[in-house]
């Protein structure tokens, strides 16, 4: 853990596609430091025979019937869209 | 009655109001705008109400079905169709719910009214309410301190008698906080279960639990006799407010002498949970987040040259920045070389502070502990350095973690430059027994008066 030395927040906003601006970028790399520096407290525990909790309580497999059900019409689909034409979402070029 | 009279009844003495047809549904939509419009310009809980919707259902309300026209306000992070919902995000602005959300859904077969969308926590990320995008929120006991968040825009409501109930969320301590911080109570349950008239599965929801709903009411009553209380002797930090500590002392010898038999406990891993909180919530902000890219719904960034400047520029216009840390900080977590030091570790961690509550609850039936270690802060103390902020969730947040339910109730008061600030008794029961810890709750609140305490809302919007 220690290696959050070398948190580098330009390299993980891109990962996570934000921009962000210099003062942002600045700022960010200052207070996510200072996070990570908080949550090295956790080296200290002895997890080694402790199982991963991935809910909180144990839940298992869920499945719902296989049935058709009422959706949204592509017209509600589309209702919130910045940009629609033809009942299509309209996004720049992506293949030249 | 008079409308002030009107808007300071509990749910359950509207519902007899309305029951014998000595007010009808329409009217208590009208005198609820009436309240909003006089004392939200000062207070800022909503962000948007629909008078038209609202009153056309309260023309068809069924008044005798369990919530038959009662009207309840709605967090704006829960869909309501037909209206907005904006997550106090600028990247939502804009947009209108094409559906009802499932707890909404439950409200209306209940015959409940949804009413206003209340203000937040940009996406509930915060715990003073300050991450809105749309509008500061202020404590109708103090207007120059925080609601507490992120639920603060439904607490401030209900606080300032301009909602008779509203709904919530509580990931660390969203409901719970603010509804100490204002003075209000404020009940989260278990993890995937939803209550009472809105409780049971979510069949939209693959976390959701598929449990039979008991009778929540089913206990109430005033005496405590063979009820063990845990005072978790981690919960006795440094950095409790002192008169925070006083009211909580008399909450707990209140509680004893109803017949309550106070048992020390320990939860020995109670000091991690904000980190592991910050771990697990980060990550999973970043997953769920990366949907607002500007394709489908939402806010888009003008005159893309190409698809990443168009993610990456409509994300920096429309996140605020504590949206933009935890994305970062959740994507960096959980990026390859990182993952197992920090989210793994993290998981593990956190089954060890669900075991500290296992182990707690073999002893105890409930556990006592402040809501908050402070009351009310100021509005812009804490915005700049997240950390703080983080640390205003240390009592909310280990529940969290361990699935279980809990409550905040009014349980005193403490004096700040002059002003009377609400402080919140916290307290947290096992998975699934909710029953149990609202008897609790009941038998406290039936023996005070402090949850009759009303804001001074009325005098400070007649000054202005």
């Amino acid at each position: 853990m220690a290696a959050n030395l070398d948190f580098d927040v330009g390299y993980v906003a891109r990962l996570a596609r934000i921009n962000l601006s210099e003062g942002e970028a600045k700022a960010f790399q200052k207070q996510l430091s200072d996070v990570l520096k908080y949550v090295e407290k956790l080296r200290q525990a002895d997890v080694s025979h402790v199982e991963a909790a991935a809910h909180a309580l144990p839940i298992f497999n869920v499945f719902r019937e296989d049935k058709s059900q009422d959706w949204f019409t592509a017209e509600q689909a589309l209702s919130n869209a910045p940009r629609k034409t033809n009942g299509l979402f309209i996004v720049p070029k992506v293949v030249e | 009655m008079t409308e002030k009279d009107l808007l300071a009844l509990s749910i359950a003495d509207l519902q007899s109001l309305l029951r014998r047809r000595e007010v009808s549904a329409r009217e208590v939509i009208s005198a609820l705008q009436e309240r909003i419009e006089a004392v939200d310009g000062e207070i800022g809980a909503y962000l948007s109400h629909d008078i038209d919707a609202a009153a056309k259902e309260a023309e068809k309300a069924n008044v005798d079905l369990p919530l038959g026209g009662v009207p309840v306000a709605i967090k704006d992070i829960i869909n309501v169709m037909g209206q907005p919902c904006t997550c106090g995000s600028k990247i939502l602005r804009g947009y209108r719910s094409t559906y009802d959300a499932t707890v909404i859904q439950k409200l209306r077969a209940a015959g409940a009214i949804p009413f206003g969308k209340t203000n937040l926590d940009e996406f509930a990320m915060g715990s003073s309410t300050e991450n809105s995008a749309m509008k500061l929120t202020r404590n109708p006991w103090d207007l120059s301190r925080v609601p507490g968040g992120s639920s603060g825009g439904s607490a401030a409501a209900v606080a300032a008698n301009a909602a008779f109930g509203a709904l919530g969320s509580d990931t660390g301590g969203s409901i719970r906080q603010p509804a100490a911080l204002s003075g209000v109570v404020g009940f989260k349950p278990t993890y995937a279960l939803i209550m009472n008239a809105i409780a049971g599965h979510d069949a939209q929801d693959s976390t959701s639990l598929d449990e039979p709903v008991p009778d929540y009411a089913a206990k109430l009553g005033t005496d405590l006799r063979g009820v063990r209380l845990g005072l978790p002797r981690e919960y006795m930090i440094e950095g409790i407010d002192p008169q925070v500590k006083a009211a909580i002392s008399a909450a707990v010898k209140q509680l004893n002498s109803l017949g309550a038999e106070i048992i020390d406990v320990s939860l020995p891993h109670t000091d991690y949970a904000v980190a592991v909180y910050y771990i697990l919530a980060t990550a999973e902000a970043s997953a769920n987040l990366a949907r607002f890219d500007g394709v489908r719904y939402g806010y888009r960034a003008q005159n893309p040259r190409d698809m990443l400047d168009l993610y990456g520029r409509t994300r920096e216009e429309g996140f605020g920045q504590e949206v933009k840390r935890r994305i970062i900080l959740g994507t960096y977590v959980l990026s390859s070389g990182y993952y197992d030091a920090y989210y793994l570790r993290a998981q593990k961690v956190r089954e060890l502070i669900r075991q500290d509550f296992v182990n707690a609850f073999e002893k105890v039936d409930a556990l006592i502990s402040p809501t908050s270690p402070v009351p009310a802060f100021k509005l812009g103390e804490r915005t700049a350095d997240p950390l703080q902020m983080y640390l205003a969730d240390i009592f909310t947040i280990a529940a969290n973690l361990a699935g279980i339910c809990g409550i905040s109730m009014p349980c005193g008061f403490a004096e700040m430059d002059g002003q009377r600030l609400p402080i919140g008794l916290q307290l947290l029961g096992k998975p699934l027994n909710e029953a149990r810890i609202l008897q609790i709750a009941h038998a406290y609140e039936q023996s005070t008066d402090w949850h009759k305490a009303r804001p001074p809302v009325d005098e400070t919007a007649k000054k202005t």
